[in-house]
């Protein structure tokens, strides 16, 4: 248990230096801050590119947690919202920004802030970037095209800084405390702490903290420890991949990237042994396609067929070619869409494929090894 | 140059697949698959012609 | 001489209809996604495109011809703005009208990548407003009106848009290939 941290859980309501652009840029280059949200980009360069588009921006906390499986934004802003808004207007004083925003889960509505803020639509694909920027625009909020990049033009035409609202804290705290405090947790490739989102097989489903690397069991633990064997864990939530249920493996980018998952937003999903893991991710992906934002055709048309093909398996409706056609489906839309959506589907589906391949085996031939018979 | 389909407007027609079938296949359901978005200057004037035709405006060249 | 120019100007407006009749078909051809006579569907494209390009050639041929023929008596006006002639204005006003009309679905196809495709489609809609129109014109305009031959061609015309109306309006036409549609969320082109 001595992993688990509690910073932005604590909170902090000491005095600090607004440092200028530069002096920003600097701090979370040495404190190698990547972003919360899901995709891992390192915070620094996202700002420098703001602040190097050469006029003023618009910065946004981005609280939406469109994610089924996380409930972490939703915690920080309702217990310490204090620290995402310290971190907003440093970055937004830092980057000389005309406006800010806070975009929130529509659980959040009733959130007093003092700033802009807007609710986000309960859709997975609202709390992509572009999709933000175009809801904080009164446009439907579903993503745009990259051609033109956010952080050149995005609300208004302004250069947008689109920062998950946990990002946003540690920003705070590492203003306050500096660089080499925030590296005193974590690993030294992926430093300082993240919340995660634990549920499934678990005592005590929850939010907790700690630095990239800790053991998995370790945030079972922090969740109440399992109450059931456990068979498998969805690391990364929706989007995420599943490892196996080793209580030493490290939650972290290095140690997850094996199994073709990272520790993305911070969902940690225990599948007990009495659950079947196919028919687990056959429902997730049935999600994830009702919840495509139906503009692009690869996307509309591929993830129903992956989400069927997948309750076909699930469903033990084995045919010839079954598998094949998962892994055709999968190639056939990745990276065919405005946003990565399609992607992180594929992603989930691969690692299921991975994970669960001895399921796959007795499903093809009509059996099914949930409920302790591996 | 790169080949960059902006698919909030494809409207999978098939043009491009049948003005640049070195780079453009079509998948099962119209849609253009891009075997490879980097654009040879012998396929330029090709790539350039299948940008211009798409009915839906949604293929682009991109400068790096 | 001058009824050198009067028949040059009947033949070159007849001409135009036909082309006219034909891009609208063409037209519907292309936006049906279909190969058609064994064409690819760039083909269907360009040859709807070039078709246009080449009705604007003949009704400029029509329009310039009958500006300098005597009985017609136009005036420059004439020619840009509809139902201000004297010369059986309602009638020849819609001549006016469809060279406009013509004119603005040329030019923003033309300049499609300009303007973006929004305002392409909004302002190519007038292709439909512009082929009755072009139609009326001729049918009431011309001292041939009442000839069996010009009647016939016009009535060819009308039967090849209505069919190609016809199949636009289908049910079956939106729905290939087959696939789930898209949607397209109401997206201003702000950025
Ligand atoms: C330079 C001239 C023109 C160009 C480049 C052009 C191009 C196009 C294109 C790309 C389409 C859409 C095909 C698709 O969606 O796949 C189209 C459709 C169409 N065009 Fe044109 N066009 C031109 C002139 C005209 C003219 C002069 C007319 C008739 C007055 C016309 C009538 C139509 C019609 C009726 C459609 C079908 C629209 C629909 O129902 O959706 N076009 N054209
Ligand atoms: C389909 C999809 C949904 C997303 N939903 C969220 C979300 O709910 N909250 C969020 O912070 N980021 C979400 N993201 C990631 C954002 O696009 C963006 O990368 C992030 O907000 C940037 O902040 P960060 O760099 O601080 O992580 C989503 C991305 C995709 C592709
Ligand atoms: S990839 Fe899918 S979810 Fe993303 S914008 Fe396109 S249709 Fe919507």
């Amino acid at each position: 248990m001595i992993t688990m941290e509690r910073r932005l859980l604590a909170g902090d309501d000491s005095p600090f230096a607004q440092p200028t652009a530069t002096q920003l840029v600097a701090l979370l280059r040495e404190a190698g801050l990547t972003g919360r949200g899901g995709a891992g980009f390192p915070a620094w360069r996202k700002l420098e590119a703001v602040a190097d588009a050469g006029r003023p921006p618009v910065v946004v906390g981005n609280g939406a947690e469109g994610e089924p499986l996380s409930g972490k934004d939703r915690a920080l802003l309702t217990y310490q919202p204090q620290l995402v808004l310290d971190g907003l207007r440093i970055v937004a004083r830092a980057l000389g920004a005309t406006a800010t925003h806070l975009y929130v889960h529509p659980a959040l509505r009733a959130l007093t802030v003092g700033i802009p803020m807007t609710v986000a639509p309960d859709a997975f694909v609202a709390g992509e970037e572009s999709a933000v920027v175009n809801a904080l625009a009164g446009r439907a909020p579903v993503p745009s095209d990259k051609r033109i990049r956010i952080t050149q033009a995005g609300l208004g035409g302004a250069p947008t800084l689109v920062q998950n609202v946990e990002t946003l804290a540690h920003i705070a705290l590492i203003v306050r405390h500096g660089p080499q405090w925030f590296r005193s947790a974590g690993t030294p490739d992926e430093p300082g702490t993240f919340l995660a989102t634990v549920g499934g097989a678990v005592a005590a489903p929850g939010v907790v903290e700690a630095g990239y690397g800790v053991r998995l069991g370790d945030l079972v633990d922090a969740a109440g420890g399992p109450v059931q064997p456990v068979q498998a864990v969805l690391v990364g939530g929706y989007h995420g991949g599943w490892v196996p249920a080793w209580p030493e493996l490290p939650v972290s980018r290095a140690a997850l990237g094996a199994y073709g998952s990272s520790p993305g937003a911070g969902v940690v999903l225990a599948l007990p042994s009495s659950a079947c893991g196919l028919a687990e991710t056959a429902s997730i992906a049935g999600c994830l396609a009702g919840q495509v934002a139906g503009q692009c055709g690869p996307c509309v048309n591929g993830l129903p067929r992956i989400a069927t093909t997948l309750a076909d398996l699930a469903a033990r409706r084995a045919r010839p070619g079954l598998v094949d056609e998962v892994t055709r489906l999968s190639a056939l839309v990745q990276g065919r869409g405005a946003c990565r959506h399609p992607d992180g589907t594929v992603r989930l589906v691969r690692s299921a494929m991975r994970a669960f391949a001895a399921d796959v085996t007795a499903h093809l031939h009509g059996e099914c090894l949930a409920g302790g018979a591996r | 140059m790169r080949l960059h389909v902006d698919w909030t407007a494809c409207d999978g027609r098939g043009l491009c697949a049948e003005l640049l079938p070195e780079l453009i296949t079509e998948d099962e359901w119209g849609y253009p698959v891009v075997r490879t978005d980097e654009v040879s200057p012998r396929l330029e004037k090709a790539a350039g012609r299948a940008v211009d035709r798409c009915p839906a405006l949604a293929l682009h060249l991109l400068r790096r | 001489m001058t009824d050198a120019l009067w028949y040059f100007g009947r033949g070159t407006g007849l001409v135009a209809l036909v082309l006219l009749s034909v891009v609208v078909a063409l037209g519907v051809g292309a936006r049906s996604g279909r190969t058609a006579f064994g064409l690819p569907r760039f083909a269907v494209n360009l040859v709807h495109r070039n078709a246009a390009l080449l009705a604007v050639v003949f009704l400029l041929g029509h329009v310039v011809s009958l500006y300098f023929d005597p009985y017609a008596q136009l005036r420059l006006v004439d020619l840009v703005v509809p139902f201000a002639g004297e010369y059986r204005p309602f009638w020849l006003g819609l001549g006016t009208l469809g060279l406009d009309l013509l004119l603005a679905v040329v030019v923003t196809s033309l300049l499609r990548h300009r303007i973006g495709a929004r305002a392409w489609r909004a302002v190519h809609w007038l292709a439909y407003l512009c082929w009755p129109v072009a139609l009326l014109h001729g049918w009431q305009t011309g001292t041939d009106g009442t000839t069996w031959w010009l009647r016939t061609v016009a009535v060819l015309c009308a039967a090849l848009v209505a069919a190609a109306v016809a199949w636009r309006l289908s049910p079956g036409f939106e729905r290939f290939p087959d696939r789930v549609p898209r949607k397209r969320p109401v997206l201003e082109e702000a950025r």
